[in-house]
């Protein structure tokens, strides 16, 4: 068996890992890139959402390296991404792909059913192996977000140019490397030196952007041209609202485990929204809100075209953006969107919000 | 009081409960015009500009009501069937409104979701009820008598094959009587798929309905299909799909094609940019693809959509049919 999954960020880091821990073969898909992108375009009906087209490329690149099992979230609704499973594999089939899809539904308080299919995948593995494995992969996981935040402050105070993205490469190498917890805390401490070695310019009046919206497009960067290492060019401090840990913490684990965090945040976006609209629609809204609380200089909200959540928190951002004096924009992507498009815009939102802050700052001054 | 309803999105399928349940709680139905050049391009102008075209619209009728009137009804509608949902839209269509369209009148936007179960309903009307200052007792009476009149008409549509489609200002519900579909054994028989709120929308739709008819050609659709027959269509979907008026779109499709009974075509009539459709329309396609087992046309509507190239295709499919079937 050579099990597969799609790529989302840095997803595939604690996945191989745990699959591998439990001696199960993993081919990892390529990166996601333009032949990613143009495989997934070409198969996929012409109103699926992006993150639909570029995890069926994903699936099919790996299926051309031999993979035969792929490993695929579900859902409940009311989303799209809830079939997405059901489509691909009428697709792959199509294509004349044998493979078998194995789909995680979230377990609604049934976290035994999970388990029961990870035991099919790992050929009956004991309980106890697979809690093993899975602790090795939260661990990491939680490196790969925590270095994330690290990289997205560094980039827009780093001396050499370029320094942190080589860094960062190198940490997740040594993190993707390690095979036991011991040798996770070496890594991690390699990390931490060279992260310390890092020269930092003075970390004053820096700018500070969040980024909201759909999850896919929020951590995958090839869909979003790699937003956050953009900004970190313009100089500027990257907070993204969402992290793969924090997803699998509200949708993998059963709810008495979970946080109130996520309710209380939701509660910020009852003025505008106030029932849940599936995805991250009223989530992205309510991070806004605690964005402009937090006085974080402006705020850009991601949505692939045609995302049914997200338009409809787009649709109250004005008034948001408004009440709350916080500058938004909101970068629609698909197959078509273009790297140099993306990049001025980006130039010319953190011009405005420049221009911003420094006008306050001013303000300020001259009321003394 | 003088309460509005957008001639829009679910009016296609709760009206007679509506307009029953208000008129039972002693206040005036008004609807908006049926769907004209100027409905659709207040819609344009105010609805975000990635809304799909059915919501666009909603946009403009309620610009068409919102002077008229003394309250809009747009409810949240989450669910109307135990454990399936609404596309997303839909949840947050009354923040949408609000956000997007100024100088409003109050709007009744109680929460309906049957989604834990089917008192969701009633809780639906209890919340209207308090909102509009009237007791328990006749919220429950003006409930249980819309009710009945929602279920009998949905009966009768299925029974007598009514399509509810308006003649001009009048309503579907109100036009009861006119609208019995006639023919004759031979007549081509096509299966018209899609939201209600775009095939029974006769601007949205350029008049399908009535352009298939006018060939002599019996219009099926997803409304007049008996539940028992939908469900049965639906059960050879590996997963339960979660949208329920994707679910009644695919039920009836497979139904027909599974040899429930002999159909000459099928249409698709979606709208561009529609996040539902794009998934069940491809398993459609696929499922048609791989045994073709009838003519299979999909045609995408927008605001940009012209009618001489809908009309020739349309022409094109039924010419396609009609020599299918006399072969």
């Amino acid at each position: 068996m050579k099990v597969t999954f799609p790529h989302m960020g840095n997803l595939y880091i604690p996945l191989k890992s745990f699959f591998e821990s439990l001696g199960v073969e993993v081919v990892v898909p390529p990166l996601s890139s333009k032949r990613t992108l143009e495989l997934g375009c070409k198969y996929s009906p012409e109103f699926a959402c992006l993150p639909f087209k570029v995890t069926l490329g994903n699936f099919i690149e790996a299926l051309e390296m031999g993979a035969d099992t792929i490993v695929m979230a579900g859902g409940i609704g009311p989303c799209r991404f809830g079939y997405y499973a059901e489509v691909q594999r009428e697709i792959l089939k199509d294509l004349g792909y044998r493979f078998e899809m194995v789909v995680l539904e979230p377990p609604q308080g049934h976290v035994w059913d999970l388990i029961k299919k990870f035991k099919h995948i790992t050929s009956n593995r004991s309980f106890k192996e697979i809690y093993v494995a899975g602790k090795l992969a939260w661990k990491k996981l939680l490196m790969a977000d925590r270095l994330d935040k690290l990289a997205n402050r560094l980039r827009a105070v780093e001396m050499e140019k370029g320094k942190t993205d080589s860094v960062y490469k190198r940490a997740l190498n040594l993190i993707t490397e390690a095979r036991t917890e011991q040798e996770l805390g070496a890594a991690r401490q390699q990390i931490v030196k060279e992260i310390s070695s890092i020269k930092k310019a003075s970390e004053k009046n820096l700018l500070k952007v969040g980024l909201v919206g759909e999850i896919y497009t929020l951590l995958e960067p090839f869909v979003n041209f790699n937003i956050e290492k953009q900004l970190g060019e313009l100089g500027v401090v990257v907070d993204r609202s969402i992290s793969i840990s924090q997803w699998v913490r509200e949708n993998l684990l059963p709810s008495f485990m979970k946080s109130k965090e996520p309710e209380l945040l939701a509660k910020l976006a009852e003025p505008y929204i106030p029932c849940f609209v599936g995805g991250h629609g009223r989530e992205s809204v309510a991070q806004i809100v605690s964005y402009a609380n937090q006085g974080v200089d402006g705020v850009i909200h991601l949505l692939p075209l045609t995302c049914m959540p997200e338009i409809v928190a787009k649709s109250v951002l004005p008034k948001v953006s408004k009440i709350h004096s916080i500058p938004v924009m909101t970068l629609v992507l698909d197959e078509h969107s273009a790297e140099t498009g993306l990049r001025t815009r980006l130039e010319a939102f953190v011009d405005l919000i420049r221009e911003r802050k420094e006008e306050k700052e001013l303000g300020v001054l001259s009321w003394n | 009081m003088r309460i509005g309803i957008p001639r829009a999105l679910f009016y296609y399928l709760y009206y007679p409960f509506w307009k029953t349940f208000f008129e039972a709680l002693g206040h005036q139905v008004i609807l908006s015009n049926p769907t004209n050049k100027k409905i659709l391009k207040d819609g344009l102008e105010l609805a975000v500009d990635d809304a799909c075209l059915p919501v666009k619209v909603f946009h403009g009728h309620v610009v068409d009501l919102k002077d008229k009137v003394d309250a809009l009804y747009i409810p949240r509608i989450i669910s109307i069937e135990p454990k399936e949902f609404i596309c997303p839209k839909f949840l947050g269509l009354p923040d949408m409104i609000k956000s997007s369209i100024p100088d409003l009148p109050p709007i009744i936007d109680s929460d309906l979701s049957i989604y834990k179960n089917k008192r969701g309903f009633y809780e639906h009307a209890k919340s209207i009820g308090t909102k509009l200052g009237h007791t328990e007792k006749l919220t429950a009476r003006a409930f249980r008598t819309a009710l009945k009149k929602l279920n009998s008409y949905k009966k009768s549509q299925i029974i007598e094959e009514r399509l509810p489609l308006d003649s001009g200002q009048k309503s579907f519900f109100e036009d009861y009587q006119s609208k019995n579909q006639n023919y004759g054994e031979s007549a081509l028989k096509v299966l018209l798929l899609g939201h209600p709120y775009n095939i029974y929308d006769n601007y949205i739709s350029m008049n399908i309905i009535g352009k298939l008819q006018r060939y002599g050609v019996k219009v099926i659709t997803p409304e007049i299909i008996p539940t028992q027959n939908l469900s049965a269509g639906s059960r050879y979907l590996n997963k339960k799909l979660f949208w329920t008026l994707g679910k009644n779109l695919i039920g009836s499709a497979y139904y027909y094609m599974d040899g429930g009974q002999p159909i000459d075509g099928i249409i698709h009539l979606a709208s561009f940019g529609c996040g539902p459709d794009s998934i069940v329309g491809e398993l459609l396609e696929r499922k048609i693809a791989r045994s073709r087992p009838v003519p299979f046309i999909r045609i995408n509507i927008d605001e940009h959509s012209g009618e001489e190239g809908f009309n020739t295709r349309l022409e094109a499919f039924l010419d396609l049919i009609e020599g299918g079937s006399r072969r």
